[in-house]
């Protein structure tokens, strides 16, 4: 239970978190979501947060945004209390139709972080056109999000967190509504825009497979109340393939072992 | 759609035709009907000595003043009371107390303290354009998507343009909804208030007919009010489709 955040720091050269949970408990409702957990995610890592249904996954990602505060333990960003949320921390929730200003066009809706961030009129016209072409939505910038497929309207939530600059980066289930083939693709582009950036991640999906294609590392979590049941650690080389990283020996490995420890929570 | 709104036309046009020669094979003579030809013929006459003009500038500027003083104090109200949830339950007893007085009741009060004239007038129609305007914006805001409210945390976005750039578009849709209804009971009260009591616009005009035994005048100016409600109400319609076509697809739909 003396578990990662204390594990990461006794590794030396190993440097300190960027988010650490130390004891967190969360009580919502008089029903304990989350129970002391501790869990420290060191900066530049894909952590990947997997588990059944109900067993606080999102919650946990909801402590790290700031958006809820703990009962009792504590979250720390770069060594401090979380308090509030912060500009450093841009978050990509699952429901994109509902995270998206349906009054503004796609341009628009990135604008809205770089309005809160204090950038002069100015310069955000060419800003906006940059990260619109990151996310590959170039050419979509009059677009409201109501006239954008699901996939675009994904990248368009992402595109406004990356105008965040942010130093980490949580995902709530990002690709969970959307179908296979764009879901690959969007999963190597965030793959690609995370290495470029350097930003920490937290992952939170219901997929295995795409935990383990994505992560660094992998958490479980059990339910009632949300607690940390199994931790992998991935060496799968990097850059990740959707055929030949899938196909990989030790790829298998985790994916039969991650099965049968949510196999073994759902009895 | 002309087709059916071409039918839908049919049956007023039959009942006026039958009352017309009706009116005309009885030799009608009353108080308080006229057959539809001499009401036309009356509203020609009031237009051509430009009576009505003035009449219906008068009231249009105490309901369009008092739906615009009504409107912004609704707005600040219902947004206010929509965000902060103590500040509303502080108020709900004085709200609810308030609201149900008919603003016409107001009237002897508001008589004395300002006299005959727009002012008077003008105040009644606001204290009636309040409420519902205070009523929906409020439901507006509360009802707005939470995620949106989270994302303004999370980027953190000032109180001030959390107001400005989240909360009043989300609600705006259903806020012109409310700023509709209200343009309506402007009317009402403004020609109420004139029929009562004020001598000005619309509702003095009818008096005037009626105690002039004009009752051609006076439904004249009947029709009159009833083709202005209509105006406005197509006009404001087709406003909020232009306005909010898109918004009320996507965000009401969801």
């Amino acid at each position: 239970m003396a578990s990662a955040a204390k594990r990461l720091e006794a590794v030396p050269g190993m440097p300190a978190p960027q988010i650490a949970f130390d004891g967190v408990t969360l009580v919502l409702g008089g029903k304990t979501i989350i129970e002391n957990l501790s869990l420290g995610v060191r900066p530049g890592e894909f952590l990947c947060i997997v588990g059944a249904s109900g067993c606080g996954k999102t919650t946990a990602l909801r402590l790290a945004a700031g958006l809820y505060q703990p009962t009792n333990g504590k979250v720390n960003f770069d060594g401090q209390p979380m308090g509030e949320p912060r500009r450093e921390i841009a978050i990509v929730f699952q429901d994109y139709g509902k995270a998206l200003l349906p009054w503004r066009t796609a341009a628009g809706n990135v604008s809205l972080a770089l309005e809160a961030g204090g950038m002069p009129s100015a310069e955000r016209p060419a800003r906006i056109e940059e990260l619109l072409r990151t996310v590959g939505l170039p050419g979509h910038a009059g677009k409201y999000p109501s006239e954008m497929s699901g996939g675009m309207q994904q990248r368009l939530q992402i595109a406004r967190c990356l105008a965040q600059e942010p130093k980490t980066l949580l995902m709530d289930e990002p690709f969970g509504a959307l179908d296979a083939m764009t879901r690959q693709g969007l999963q190597d582009e965030v793959l690609s825009l995370v290495a470029a950036s350097g930003a920490t991640v937290i992952f939170v999906t219901h997929d295995l497979d795409e935990a383990i294609y994505l992560g660094d590392r992998v958490i479980g979590l059990l339910p009632h109340p949300g607690r940390i049941g199994i931790e992998l650690s991935v060496n799968l080389p990097r850059p990740r393939d959707q055929l030949s990283t899938r196909e990989h020996p030790e790829f298998l490995r985790l994916r039969r072992q991650l099965f049968d420890f949510i196999k073994a929570t759902e009895q | 759609m002309t087709g059916n709104s071409a039918k839908s036309l049919i049956l007023p046009f039959a009942v006026l035709a039958a009352f017309e020669v009706w009116a005309r094979a009885t030799h009608l003579q009353s108080d308080s009907l006229a057959p539809p030809s001499e009401i036309v013929m009356a509203l020609f006459g009031a237009f051509a000595d430009l009576s009505i003009l003035a009449a219906t500038r008068d009231t249009l500027f105490s309901a369009f003043a008092g739906l615009a003083i009504g409107t912004i104090i609704g707005l600040a109200l219902g947004i206010a009371f929509g965000i902060f949830d103590t500040l509303n339950r502080l108020m709900e007893v004085t709200v609810e107390a308030i609201r149900p007085i008919p603003s016409i009741a107001l009237l002897p009060i508001a008589l004395i303290a300002l006299g005959f004239g727009y002012r008077m007038e003008i105040v009644i129609v606001a204290f009636a354009c309040v409420w519902p305007i205070l009523i929906l914006s409020r439901a507006a805001v509360r009802s707005i998507e939470p995620r949106l409210m989270e994302v303004a945390r999370a980027l953190r976005l000032p109180p001030a343009q959390r107001v400005w750039k989240i909360i009043i578009p989300a609600a705006l849709p259903r806020i012109f909804v409310a700023f509709r209804l209200s343009a309506g009971i402007a009317l009402i009260v403004a020609v109420t208030v004139e029929i009562a009591i004020n001598p000005l616009g619309l509702g003095a005009g009818i008096m005037l007919a009626q105690q002039a035994l004009r009752p051609d005048l006076m439904l004249a100016y009947l029709v009159w009010i009833g083709a202005i409600g209509y105006a406005l109400n197509v006009l404001l319609v087709v406003a909020q489709n232009r306005l909010f076509g898109r918004a009320a697809l996507s965000g009401d739909g969801a």
